[in-house]
């Protein structure tokens, strides 16, 4: 039998605790207030290059295309200082070709979106199947996304089960559950589904704001739900959760500001990679061309850098 | 307390269980953020006279007194220290121009002037922000943000009010009072100002104000404003002085009506030095107000709300949430949410962009808290302070918390005026109101809880002007302010405080 689901969702709410709207847009304003200069500036955005999961996940995805993003994943820019990437993202077709780019021992990991990106609306044993397939291509990470319908269903033991299983399928490479944050509508609703996948994850795993592929993405607002909920979830039971917006970070500014609020909730242990990253794909260049404006002191033509990822 | 483990067991068992410590997050240095100290020139002048008259002119006295910059412990300019006799001048202009222009000028003109003023400072609103923060040594991403835009919002709305007054009570006519003599705090220059000064001039008022000679220089600034707003002479009159000065106004003959914002102490002195006079009057005194935190309140939120209730202006407000009441069953988690939060907040330069908690007014307001944290400890509450390098010069200090702290704990009953919260914890809905309102001020109190009928209850039990529900420090020029019992009477702001500055005929 289902669950009821207000009285599933209400038990909890008493568990892990709401969260008010109007409060948490109000803590993220001030995030947006900081000033980040200089050295800061320059730190906070190679920080974040190195955070980038470099994503192309179209039908019109190719080969070719995979293979020179991966070569722009490894070396962003000409300049020596400037990190590579912390990995690729790519749909599991293209996994085969990714790894044949970067090669076996390559800096730079490989995600896929596996398990019916992005609705998700396949049956389980064909979704596993794309996970198993995935990794069995080379895939370092898989992305799957959260069972959505389940979830607004209140049949919260579902939606937990087949984590589980994907977290199964999955072996060694790490996981990031998408919870589509747009389709849970509210933030007590994303707070919830936060803390249903954290507890069937591992340490080193990811939750991840969205597909992209939505009208609503990653906001300071939903990523500040998710960050606040790792936070409590690491405290009460020492496993670090990973935090991956993804999907409407476009410009460095805004991720300097991701960053500070990642800072100033979860702390320095979570800025690196193996614990926040950006699913982003055009935000990659204008980092560089910030970069490139800080260390020549002017404004970057605007073909130096292209605003098209395809072009990458 | 709720707990955030569920019956099903994470996937990794809990760090704690096996003897490790306790997971804490780590709030260290390794993005350190620069410098970024806002550059607007506030353009200030070694020596700032009495504006009287609708000129600048030199105190009677002769005298002159240091403005100093808390940040910095450096003197900003010299103002003029005004005696009875420049108060006097002040009043006889004030008086002259009511009867000459102001008083009989139609309210869709007098209106023009207060739009004026409201966007003169708005055009110059970076250049008063940085002035009010030398001057007071309040974060420029307050004065930036809160001081300066409510400052020109009073004046935009009170505009708005002086061609409908025949509006403001249906079939009654208001008549303004004449000369209103005003006195202000240190806290709030700016903003305390046009509180004061905007509603009044509206009403059709002329206006006598004594700015607290910490804190003076926007408010002689303003005058400059005045002036190139064409203000009528001696509409408004700022006399800058001591509390003798204020003194000298408050009792002044000419005054129709006084209006004063500062400590119930002096508040108590000056009605009984007008006592047995016609004179009408307006007190915004002190408070201590509760915060009142419920075990079903989104928690993160409402520790955002104490913080912002506690620490915005360095705690020196006086509708400051300085007592934090919360239930039993969520106490701890509560106060380690809120330490943790504390641990990110940033004191220092009050210039810096990124500075959350700048300087204590001066160095007496200083001592005076210290002496609370002093007495805090000695009467056996715990004090905590988050770990931060204050600036060598200044006068800071840091936010500080206490916990285990009683009602009849001195800081709890006692208004510090200064960044130090008192942390009490209740059972009940009835407890809680009872130990909000046990307390002689009634300026206002917080409420944070899931229940919409909790609000509404709550509302209607507490004894204070102002109840914010799930948020706090909230203002507006259309909202009125003020208190029950000790913290004063009469409003500020909204068609109440219009009220206050008017006869009804």
């Amino acid at each position: 039998m289902l669950p009821n689901h207000p009285a599933a969702l209400r038990h909890l709410f008493d568990e892990i605790g709401t969260v008010d709207a109007i409060g948490i847009e109000e803590r993220v304003a001030k995030f947006t207030t900081r000033s980040i200069k200089k050295r800061a500036k320059l730190f906070g955005l190679k920080l974040a290059v190195s955070m980038v999961d470099l994503t192309t996940l179209e039908g019109k995805d190719t080969p070719g295309k995979v293979a020179s993003l991966c070569r722009k994943a490894l070396r962003p820019h000409d300049a020596t200082d400037i990190p590579p990437v912390a990995a690729v993202c790519v749909y599991p077709a293209m996994v085969r070709h990714a790894r044949r780019a970067l090669g076996p021992d390559s800096p730079v990991r490989i995600a896929s979106v596996a398990t019916a990106f992005p609705s998700g609306q396949t049956p389980l044993r064909t979704r596993l199947g794309e996970v198993r397939a995935a990794v069995a291509d080379g895939a370092d990470e898989i992305d799957m996304v959260l069972n959505r319908g389940a979830f607004l269903a209140g049949e919260f033991a579902r939606v937990q089960d087949e984590i589980a299983a994907v977290g199964e399928a999955r072996g060694d490479a790490a996981l990031k559950v998408i919870l589509e944050t747009s389709e849970l509508e509210t933030y007590d609703q994303i707070r919830a589904a936060s803390f249903l996948a954290m507890r069937m994850i591992r340490a080193g795993d990811f939750i991840k704001t969205s597909t992209g592929k939505t009208a609503a993405n990653a906001t300071l607002g939903n990523n500040q739900v998710m960050i606040e909920a790792i936070r409590d979830f690491y405290l009460e039971t020492g496993t670090p959760i990973g935090m991956k917006p993804a999907g409407g970070i476009r410009t460095a500014k805004q991720a300097l500001q991701f960053l500070i609020a990642v800072k100033e909730t979860l702390g320095d242990a979570w800025l690196n990679n193996t614990r926040y990253r950006f699913g982003a794909s055009a935000l990659l260049n204008d980092l560089l061309r910030q970069l490139e404006k800080e260390r020549t002191g002017a404004y970057q033509a605007p073909y130096y850098f292209s605003e098209a990822a395809e072009s990458y | 307390m709720p707990t955030l483990t569920s019956e099903k067991k994470a996937a990794r068992p809990a760090g704690r269980s096996n003897g490790r410590r306790p997971p804490e997050l780590l709030f260290g240095d390794l993005w350190e953020y620069d410098p970024a100290p806002e550059t607007a020139d506030p353009k200030l002048k070694p020596r700032y006279d009495l504006f009287i008259g609708g000129r600048f002119v030199a105190p009677s006295t002769g005298q002159y007194f240091d403005s100093i910059n808390p940040a910095t412990e450096q003197k900003l300019a010299e103002l003029a220290l005004g005696g009875a006799a420049d108060v006097d001048a002040a009043c006889r202009a004030a008086a002259r121009a009511f009867d000459t222009i102001w008083g009989r000028m139609p309210g869709r003109e007098r209106g023009k002037y207060l739009f004026r003023i409201a966007r003169l400072l708005q055009d110059r609103a970076r250049e008063f922000a940085v002035a009010e923060t030398m001057d007071n040594g309040k974060p420029i991403r307050e004065t930036r943000d809160f001081d300066v835009p409510m400052c020109a919002a009073h004046f935009f709305y009170h505009g708005g009010w002086a061609d409908k007054l025949e509006y403001v009570a249906p079939g009654r006519r208001l008549v303004p009072l004449g000369v209103v003599g005003q006195v202000i705090p240190w806290n709030f220059p700016l903003l305390m100002l046009s509180w004061k000064i905007a509603p009044a001039l509206a009403a059709g008022n002329c206006v006598v104000i004594k700015p607290a000679s910490n804190t003076s220089i926007t408010a002689v600034k303003l005058a400059e404003i005045f002036q190139d707003a064409g203000l009528p002479a001696g509409v408004v009159n700022v006399v800058t002085g001591p509390g003798a000065t204020g003194g000298a106004l408050m009792a002044h003959p000419t005054t129709a009506k006084i209006a004063f914002t500062g400590s119930t102490e002096v508040g108590k002195v000056i009605m009984r030095s007008v006592a047995g006079s016609d004179k009408r009057m307006t007190m915004e005194l002190g408070g201590k107000a509760a915060n009142i935190v419920f075990d079903d309140a989104p928690i993160d939120q409402a520790v955002e709300g104490v913080v912002n209730g506690i620490f915005f202006n360095q705690g020196q407000v006086c509708c400051a949430g300085s007592r934090l009441l919360v239930q039993e069953t969520v106490a701890d988690a509560v106060v380690a949410k809120l330490k943790r939060r504390l641990r990110v907040l940033r004191v220092g330069d009050p210039l810096d962009k990124n500075t959350d908690v700048g300087a204590i007014v001066s160095r007496a307001q200083l001592e005076t808290i210290l002496g609370y944290l002093d007495a805090g400890v000695k009467e056996g509450a715990e004090m905590w302070q988050p770990p931060c390098r204050l600036p060598a010069k200044g006068f800071f200090m840091a936010p500080t918390i206490f916990t285990g702290v009683t009602q009849s704990h001195r800081i709890a009953r006692e208004e510090i005026f200064g960044p130090v919260l008192s942390i009490l914890t209740f059972r009940t809905v009835e407890e809680a109101v009872e130990k909000a309102n046990n307390t002689a001020y009634g300026l206002s109190a917080g409420v944070w809880t899931d229940k919409g009928s909790r609000i509404l209850k709550m509302s209607t039990e507490l004894k204070a002007g102002v109840v914010w529900a799930n948020t706090f420090n909230k203002f507006d020029p259309a909202s009125p302010f003020g208190g029950y019992k000790e913290s004063g009477f009469g409003r500020e702001g909204g068609r109440q405080g219009l009220l206050d500055y008017a006869k009804l005929t």
